[in-house]
């Protein structure tokens, strides 16, 4: 087991006050640890080929472009219900995914937009099934919360709190039940690890030794309550210990750490057919929902990390090293624009799902009744 | 034919499913090693091995969920519930993930998963280990319901749950497992899902029965035999399916309906049939559908109190003759 | 124990109820579930029915009379009892407002409370009608509308339900509480299959309902007249039979017609023959096609110079009388009515009714608007008693002088626009009337007789028919019958 690059430090239940004083303590635990992220990258950058690490900027950015059209598209009234945005921890889905091989699995919670864009899903396909169309990858049935694509190995959105640690479990269990190699990787958020889900999943995965990689994205707040208010022991990352499972705490805002980190779990996934905890400390920069007002955090917290706003790190390193600059980025900006407004424009003159659809897809075998 | 009981008969269908089908695995509390706690699983762990025949820890949410992400990449699991009473623990992974996938996925996975385990009442053990929770899963569109009443039933439906694509919530009942009846042999014997079956014929009256209350209906429809009353007897089988024309037919032949069940009446199934005959079959009606349920009222203990909680062959006989304006 | 009988809610809307006529009057016995009183609503005018067995004691409101929903309107009890109490309670207004209330708020009330209350356990479809009208089933197939009638007929029920009942009703008090049927849906359809009675049934089943077996015994009943119960005679099972046994609706209607007193002063007596099902649903399809009353039209023309001639030489015997041509048409129309019943007849629901006699509505154009005044028997009254009644008639409807009774109940109507110079027409039929005739101008013209071109005088006239009891073959022999004789009326006499 691999030590964890830093241990954040317990704390009991917060009032405001004292929230206002572990987000003091915080900002500066996370200046100390700036220089050491720096090395890290530049450690890790060499690793990767160029190609690889344009792509990842290239999916990150499209990943802020299209939530950005879909919150603008929320307003207009398109999207209906819940609608969970992925900016600020674009860089945890496309670190994980991009160590993946294509016949691995994922799945994830409803905040899933950006995990089934990297796994290939298609942003036209994606805003359709947003917008409650026919030609979304659920037809327009899931919306949001249940991206879907079999055929790429996405399997799925859920939308209660940590349902998809068990069926990722069992995914592990199928890959292994037929001898294959394929990982599987599941995401969920900080708050999911008080679920009971998570803890009989953990157990199993390590009882029956099972390829699963479970990647905590922990951004800090379950809806509006942070951490500390809502975990006993808040180090997500030693959870693992009672399952003698491995873990790493990894930094969020980093694609390359988190593209490292995964890249050990997978090691032990494929060759031992072991289990990994991932706890990657991440940030989301907009509520909850479309319908979070915020009240529970203050401005100078969010500007504080958007400062290491992870597309911006991420840019910054890639020219340092040369790989990007002005005009790449902008080639890169322009075609995920391209691609976001194309996007749009499908999933509006996609029809809605035709009234039929309504008692399809019910059973594999219909049934009358 | 051979005679065997509920138990063997069930046995003998995973039996034979798991021989035909690699990815067809059992997994639960107690199957393996015990030999499953109700010896349902009996020999299984010794013919399959420990990869296919597996021992669960105590954590039904965390074993259903598993067998769900099981099913929806091709797998064939069957879940063993040691009792229903447990499923309660695994309802978010039942209802909100086995029954909604495909069609939130629109159609993309098929859940071809059995959940199993014997569900009702046992023999005095209180309250929270003796209820009937078919209505429960019934409920909700996604999932099939059965409930076997015979050996032969047991062994054929759960066969044609195992290769069903959708999630099969299979109940079993803990005091019938020893109830010996002739079972066809071979793995070609199956009874579709979907389809009642009338246990007796008659004309005056219909009960219809599912799981423990068959055998209590048939033993009514002799008794009222005796007192002339000629009674047909109609098992579901399925309740989701439900095979509503079958029950329809007979009450257009009888026009009076008795429905037994050892679930309590409120919001049961009993309910739904007998809402759907009203709005079938109205004109055919010569009495109001009567239910016998167990009571309204968590099993007791003290085995007098059980007793009364429970529907038995004197309330159905009562119950007829009353829809038969005998008494 | 007396019951007051109260002012009931007969529509969902209904907050009083003008009581407009009398079925019953004081003194007479009455039945749990027998109309009493007609009571306008403000949508239709409803039987009012009586809730409990006895005798009419005390009529409270007055025919004529409006009172609010739940005002006690008569008291029913036993002969002797003294109603003194109920009587002044009656009169005490907050006992009036508080029943009203508690009707309003019951939806019990609504559901089961009405006279249609059968409805509510079997809403729509012919079943529906058949429990509910009861009437012309009742086993007073040729019976009367009278309440003194069906009184009369009471001891011809198949079933003696008034002797079953009080005892019934008093072991349960089910069917007393809202002299409502208990049947079951089976029971129900069984019965309306049948065309058996609900009410002349007592069920067997709890609190009285009728259940299957008592459709079947009634039917066995009806197929082998039951020897139990010697008190009937022939007489009700003849009635009981077409009632039980649609099929045999056809045959009653050639049986010789029973005519009965009428309750109306000076309306046709009339036998009320079974709707078959073939004519139930001519009549129900025909209306939903064209109207309520679906018209449909026949034409021909009538060479009137003998009609003219005889015309001429009646009204030379006697100046005074002047007989016109229309009185003429109205004498012969009458005449050909009685030889074809079918047209002198109505449409009610259940049944076809043909009138016994022929009473002509003759249309008459007055200041603003249009009157019918009736000649009552113009089969059997001479044309110059006709020209006379006629021009009375007429008369007194241009002074408004006429009464009800002088132009309500006809059984055809006749319109004459001869004098306007329309040569044809169509007229639109007064209802419940089967048919009228619209009669256009005699003029001169060329026609062909034996070869050779002569010159007659042509009448048309066009008759319009309401197909739900007049088949265009029926009206057409009827028009042939007209206009023989309107062309030869020496057949008068024949």
């Amino acid at each position: 087991m691999r030590p964890r690059a830093k241990t954040n430090s317990p704390s009991g239940s917060a009032g405001v006050a004292e929230r206002e004083e572990k987000d003091q303590i915080d900002a500066d635990e996370l200046r100390e640890e700036h220089e050491h992220r720096k090395q890290e990258q530049r450690k890790h950058i060499e690793e990767v080929d160029n190609e690889t690490l344009l792509r990842m900027l290239y999916q990150m950015i499209l990943i802020r472009r299209f939530e950005e059209k879909a919150a603008e598209a929320y307003t207009l009234g398109k999207i209906g219900g819940f609608c969970h945005l992925y900016i600020g921890q674009e860089a945890v889905a496309v670190g994980t995914l991009s160590a993946l091989r294509p016949d691995d699995y994922a799945l994830t919670s409803y905040r899933d937009h950006g995990h089934a864009l990297v796994m290939g899903i298609s942003p036209d396909e994606v805003m359709a099934e947003l917008f409650g169309k026919i030609g979304g990858c659920s037809k327009g049935k899931g919306g949001s919360m249940h991206l879907f694509d079999a055929d790429k190995h996405f399997l799925g959105g859920h939308a209660i709190v940590g349902g998809q640690i068990p069926l990722a479990t069992g995914i592990a269990f199928a890959t292994k039940y037929r001898d294959t190699d394929q990982v599987t990787l599941c995401y969920f958020g900080e708050a999911a690890v008080n679920q009971g889900a998570f803890h009989e999943s953990l157990n199993m995965a390590q009882l029956w030794k099972l390829p699963c990689i479970y990647v905590c994205e922990n951004n800090q707040y379950g809806m509006g309550t942070s951490l500390a208010r809502a975990m006993s022991q808040s180090n997500v990352a030693e959870k693992a210990c009672s399952y003698d499972i491995a873990s790493e705490f990894v930094d969020g805002m980093d694609v390359l750490a988190v593209r490292a980190a995964t890249e050990r779990a997978i090691e032990r996934a494929r060759t031992d057919y072991l289990p990994s905890l991932l706890e990657v400390r991440t940030y989301r920069f907009m509520g909850h929902s479309m319908s979070d007002p915020g009240h529970y955090r203050t401005r100078a917290e969010i500007e504080r990390y958007q400062e290491r706003d992870p597309i911006k790190v991420f840019g910054n390193s890639l020219r340092e090293k040369n790989v990007l600059d002005d005009a790449g980025l902008k080639e890169i900006e322009d075609r995920v624009r391209a691609e976001v407004e194309r996007a749009v424009k499908f999933a509006d003159s996609s029809p809605e799902p035709a009234p039929e659809e309504l008692y399809t897809d019910i059973y594999a075998t219909p049934i009358k009744q | 034919m051979a005679v065997m009981t509920m138990r063997e008969a069930l046995n003998q269908a995973m039996r034979e499913e798991m021989q035909r089908d690699e990815s067809v695995f059992l997994l639960g509390e107690e199957v393996a090693e015990y030999q499953g706690a109700y010896k349902v699983s009996k020999g299984l762990l010794e013919e399959f091995g420990g990869k296919r025949v597996i021992d669960s820890p105590i954590t039904e949410l965390g074993f259903a969920g598993l067998g769900v992400g099981a099913a929806m990449v091709g797998l064939r699991p069957v879940i063993e519930f040691m009792t229903f009473n447990f499923s309660i623990l695994a309802t978010d992974q039942i209802i909100n993930s086995a029954a909604k996938m495909r069609y939130m996925s629109g159609g993309q996975f098929k859940i071809p998963i059995v959940f199993r385990g014997p569900n009702g009442s046992a023999f005095q053990v209180s309250s929270q280990h003796s209820q009937a929770l078919e209505s429960w899963y019934a409920h909700f569109p996604g999932l099939k319901v059965v409930m076997p009443s015979t050996p032969a039933d047991a062994k054929g439906l759960l066969k044609s749950a195992i290769r069903d694509d959708d999630p099969v919530i299979f109940m079993e009942q803990e005091r019938m497992y020893g109830i010996k009846g002739e079972v066809p042999e071979g793995e070609d014997f199956l009874v579709p899902l979907g389809v009642a079956d009338v246990k007796r014929e008659g004309k005056d009256a219909t009960i219809i029965a599912r799981s423990m209350t068959v055998p209590l209906a048939l033993k009514a429809a002799e008794e009222l035999e005796k007192q002339g009353v000629s009674v047909e007897v109609v098992d579901p089988r399925t309740i989701r399916p439900l095979d509503i024309e079958t029950i329809i037919n007979s009450v257009k032949k009888t026009n009076r309906v008795v429905i037994a069940e050892e679930s309590h009446a409120f919001c049961g199934v009993a309910a739904e049939i007998s809402a759907q005959i009203m709005e079938r079959a109205f004109d055919y009606l010569d009495a109001p559908v009567l239910r016998v349920s167990g009571a309204d009222v968590p099993m007791p203990y003290a085995k007098n109190l059980e007793r009364l909680a429970l529907p038995d062959v004197e309330r159905i006989v009562k119950a007829v003759r009353e829809v038969a304006y005998l008494d | 124990m007396a019951t007051q009988v109260v002012m009931p809610k007969l529509s969902p809307t209904m907050e009083e109820g003008q009581l407009s006529r009398w079925l019953k009057k004081e003194g007479d016995k009455v039945t749990v579930g027998e109309p009493i009183a007609e009571v306008d609503t403000d949508k239709a005018t409803m039987e009012a029915q009586a809730l409990a067995e006895g005798v009419l004691r005390k009529i409270l409101v007055p025919e004529g009379e409006t009172v609010p929903l739940g005002a006690i309107i008569a008291i029913i009890g036993s002969p002797d009892e003294d109603i003194s109490s109920l009587v002044s309670e009656a009169s005490s207004g907050a006992a009036q407002t508080e029943r009203k209330e508690r009707i309003e708020d019951s939806a019990e009330g609504r559901a089961y409370g009405a006279p249609d209350e059968i409805a509510s356990v079997a809403p729509g479809g012919e079943r529906t009608q058949a429990t509910v009208e009861g009437k012309p089933l009742k086993g007073d197939v040729g019976g009367a509308p009278s309440t003194r009638q069906s009184e009369a007929a009471e001891p011809s029920k198949p079933q003696p339900e008034t002797k079953d009942q009080p005892t019934e009703a008093d072991g349960n008090g089910r069917r007393a509480q809202g002299g409502r049927l208990i049947v079951s849906p089976i029971a129900a359809r069984m019965a309306a299959e049948a065309g058996i009675n609900l009410k002349s049934l007592s069920g067997t089943g709890p609190g009285g309902r009728i259940v299957k077996r008592d459709i079947e015994s009634a039917m066995q009943g009806a197929r082998q007249p039951k020897q139990e119960a010697p008190a009937q005679k022939a007489e009700s099972r003849a009635t009981q039979a077409p009632a039980t046994q649609p099929s045999h609706a056809a045959q009653q209607q050639t049986e010789t017609p029973r005519a009965f007193t009428q309750t109306v002063e000076g309306a046709a007596p009339y036998r009320d023959v079974p709707m078959t099902t073939m004519r139930a649903t001519i009549a129900r399809r025909l209306v939903t096609s064209i109207g309520p009353v679906p018209h449909f039209f026949l034409t021909t023309e009538i060479e009137m110079d003998k009609a003219a001639e005889l015309r001429r030489q009646l009204n030379e015997l006697d100046a005074e009388t002047k007989v016109s041509i229309n009185d003429l048409i109205i004498k012969v129309a009458a005449v050909a009515l009685i030889r074809h019943p079918a047209v002198n007849s109505s449409f009610q629901e259940k049944a076809v009714r043909h009138y016994e006699r022929a009473d002509i509505g003759v249309a008459v154009a007055i200041e603003d608007g249009l009157i019918t005044p009736v000649v009552r028997g113009a089969n059997e009254k001479s044309v110059g008693q006709i020209a006379r009644e006629v021009r009375d008639l007429a008369e007194r409807a241009r002074s408004r002088r006429l009464k009800p009774e002088d132009y309500t109940g006809a059984t055809f109507s006749v319109s004459n626009l001869g004098m306007f110079g329309i040569d044809e027409f169509t007229a639109v039929i007064n209802p419940p009337e089967a048919a009228i005739l619209a009669v256009g101008a005699m003029t001169p013209k060329p026609v062909v007789r034996g070869g050779e071109v002569v010159v007659r005088q042509i009448m048309r006239v066009t008759m319009s028919c309401d197909h739900r009891v007049v088949d265009g073959a029926t009206g057409a022999q009827f028009l042939q019958t007209f206009k023989k004789i309107l062309e030869n009326p020496l057949y008068l006499l024949a």
